[in-house]
């Protein structure tokens, strides 16, 4: 422990607002690191091709990129202490290049790591109680859950020790980890859908039945990339104890009957596509029925234990609104922009959550520098019982900031460059990194993502603007979410040219949709005209209070077509 | 090929037996899954027998055959592909007691998987077998002293042990 660790650990104040390892769980990611430490040596004594060390290192999280290795970093169901945090940024001085990039996924990639001093990161790692077990390769990826899980006013229940508890039960699986190809679990206990569980490979919703017995909606076979689909239920109502089995047997179909022949149809979307819904829900069914699900049955009192980290802190009794936060907001209005864009309602009276946007305007969506992950740690200990989520759109969160220390928190992030109110809004652009830095990349996304950006660097036109999500993929692997984009774009490489598609009305709630190809691709240079002219034309079109999907929706695809259509008259060739 | 079992070196007491071969009286043979049903025919139960499946097939399809085999080999075509994990889990779960032996170009640090999964040996070609040498097989069986899973074989499960220890 360093002596930061050592203080923060001593805390008196500092409640448990998250999982804590037991022996177990220490004892298991020890061991893990251990095994990859020699892994690393096998492979450089030639024991291990690398053809054959590729699966176990991806499992450990280490990609090789286009300049160098990629370390991807779990933050399990988006959960991070101050601690964690601050051992985070110490990485990245050390290891890396002084920042990290938060993914859609809840995970930290760093983009330097040499491979020899990977399993020292992961030692590191593990002193805080992190991993980069299962961020990659064909296995059970790292779970996420709602980043506002445990505090959203329209919650059934915390997703978190339902993630944590598959979490574990994924963990290094003798059963399936060699799957035809890699299978993410997102978990939701929300009226609001903000973990896209329509577009994962298994989506879990929790739910509450007329007995006032929790339950999960199964959703089977969503998923992005080349092939988008939105996934279909598979389960209406699976009783808690009977979740692991039930996913045991969705796990075991796909294992044995998911296509191998071809990577790009190896996704349980591909095998539920060909065989339809139907066909798939009954052999999940035969095989939950044909199981021995004592081996499986549901353990009340392991759930409870993991439930018990998730405890609320101990939240002051307040007033519902706060008369310090309403004069800060009259005194200063740049503070007052901020908290009506990026401040979200609280389940408890007088306490807010705050999200801390990584989209400065001009910046790389989801960078983070050691500063700025120390600076958010600092503010998580001193306003939110230090505790920080990540979401997927690429910010950071702050779950339990009192209404009366919001100004006190906006001055401590703002000369961070941590106060850009433009969380939701158009600039609030989801990308993957791109050519910049990513193999499979067949264009740029940052300097896209980057451009729009400045083009809409007047915040009071981004208010007027309102909630719009913007998505950005640098290649069809969509790892920048564009399909379900509000509006999304592709960057592909056409006759050694970058080229974007446009698509709009892609939704990634529980209204989910993928959105539709808008016309011919655009070069880089035109993209910021382009989407400068579909928002102006939603500007025209909307009605009171309408979202952009919803004008989309309401008004039809061709219209917007007709947009791009006239844009490409005035000169520009599109 | 090397024949692995308990983290060494073993020899092997099989013979596979090539489509075109006999089939012996007594000893210890292993047939093609096309070859076992007249193989379970003409052989009489004082010879031990064995097949070599696809990691394709139906466990059900075997169901009959279960009691009177010995050892049931699945082969890899890829180390990477798993489906072999699964069908001998169905394997197991179907009743078979016999050997379950995993073919194919497996690697060490497979090794946990697949006794988890209820295999017993795992065969692998010599040249595999040179560079991942019975040290690095029997570490593998070492790596981890529990598991989170709950009905696998091999190691301690981390979920009875948390029981154990709030009971007590």
């Amino acid at each position: 422990m360093t002596a930061v660790d050592l203080r923060v650990a001593q805390r008196p104040n500092a409640p448990v607002t998250t999982y804590r390892y037991d022996e177990y769980d220490a004892a298991f990611v020890r061991e893990r690191v251990a095994e990859f430490r020699e892994q690393v040596l096998r492979r450089l004594s030639g024991a291990l091709t690398e053809e054959e060390f590729r699966p176990f290192r991806l499992m450990n999280g280490l990609y090789l990129q286009l300049h160098a290795y990629m370390l991807r970093v779990a933050i399990p169901y988006g959960t991070l202490t101050a601690r964690q945090m601050r051992r985070l940024a110490d990485i990245a001085d050390r290891w890396d290049k002084g920042y990290g990039h938060f993914t859609t996924r809840q995970n930290l990639q760093y983009n330097w790591p040499k491979l020899v001093d990977t399993p020292d990161i992961l030692e590191a790692l593990a002193d805080v109680e992190m991993h980069a077990i299962q961020t990659s390769g064909n296995c059970i990826r790292n779970v996420t859950a709602d980043h506002f899980a445990g505090v959203a006013p329209d919650e059934i229940e915390d997703p978190r020790p339902t993630a944590e508890f598959l979490r574990q039960w994924s963990s290094l699986h003798p059963e399936f980890s060699f799957l035809p190809r890699k299978f993410k679990i997102a978990v939701t206990g929300a009226e609001h859908d903000r973990a896209a569980i329509m577009v994962h490979d298994v989506g879990l919703r929790i739910l509450r039945n007329e007995r006032g017995e929790i339950g999960y909606q199964v959703v089977v076979g969503g998923g992005l990339g080349r092939s988008p689909f939105v996934g279909k239920v598979v389960g209406d109502f699976v009783p808690r104890e009977d979740l692991l089995a039930f996913l045991e047997a969705i796990m075991r179909v796909y294992n044995r009957f998911g296509r191998r022949d071809n990577k790009y149809k190896a996704r349980i979307k591909i095998l539920i596509h060909e065989k339809g819904i139907d066909e798939i829900r009954a052999a999940v069914e035969a095989e939950f029925a044909a199981m021995d699900r004592s081996v499986f049955s549901h353990d009340p009192a392991e759930f409870e234990r993991i439930a018990s980290f998730f405890a609320p802190p101990p939240y002051e009794t307040l007033p519902e609104t706060s008369s310090a936060l309403r004069t800060a907001k009259l005194e200063t209005p740049a503070f007052a922009n901020f908290v009506d864009v990026n401040v979200s309602a609280h389940k408890i009276p007088g306490y807010a959550i705050v999200t801390v946007s990584l989209k400065p305007i001009g910046g790389i969506p989801g960078d983070a520098t050691s500063e700025q992950m120390r600076v958010l740690a600092d503010a998580s200990e001193r306003f939110g019982f230090g505790e920080m989520r990540v979401s997927h759109e690429q910010n950071i969160i702050l779950p339990h900031v009192k209404q009366d220390d919001l100004f006190a928190l906006w001055r401590l992030l703002e000369p961070a460059g941590l106060a850009t109110a433009n969380a939701g809004l158009v600039s609030d652009i989801i990308s993957c990194p791109g050519l910049d830095y990513c193999s499979l990349a067949t264009a740029r996304s940052i300097p896209i993502a980057q451009a729009i950006s400045k083009r809409f660097a007047d915040m009071s036109r981004q208010r007027r603007i309102g909630k719009l999500g913007i998505k950005i993929s640098g290649c069809i692997n969509a790892c920048g979410h564009h399909h379900v984009g509000a509006i999304g774009i592709l960057g592909l490489e056409k006759k050694g040219q970058e080229s974007y598609q446009i698509t709009l009305g892609g939704d990634p709630t529980f209204s989910a949709s993928i959105g539709e190809i808008l016309g011919p691709g655009v070069t880089a240079d035109q993209v910021p005209d382009v989407i400068e002219h579909l928002v102006d034309f939603y500007l025209a079109e909307r009605e009171e209070g309408e979202a952009f999907i919803d004008t989309w929706r309401r008004i039809g695809h061709v219209r917007f077509k007709d947009v791009l259509r006239r844009e490409g008259e005035d000169g520009a060739d599109i | 090929m090397a024949l692995i079992s308990e983290g060494r070196f073993v020899e092997d007491a099989w013979r596979r037996l090539a489509d075109e071969e006999a089939l012996p009286k007594t000893g210890r043979v292993i047939v093609s899954l096309p070859r076992l049903e007249h193989a379970l025919e003409v052989l009489g139960t004082e010879s031990a027998l064995g097949v070599i499946v696809p990691n394709t097939t139906e466990p059900s399809s075997l169901i009959q055959a279960l009691p009177r085999l010995q050892l049931i080999l699945i082969s890899f075509p890829a180390f990477s592909d798993g489906r072999g994990f699964s069908l001998a889990r169905l394997l197991r779960r179907a009743g078979f007691k016999g050997e379950l032996r995993a073919s194919g170009r497996l690697v060490a640090d497979q090794y946990s998987h697949a006794i988890g999964c209820g295999f017993d040996t795992i065969e692998i070609p010599e040249d595999l077998a040179e560079r991942q040498d019975e040290g690095q097989w029997c570490a593998a069986l070492d790596a981890y002293s529990m598991s989170y899973q709950r009905g696998y074989t091999g190691r301690g499960s981390i979920l009875e042990a948390r029981r154990r220890a709030a009971r007590s």
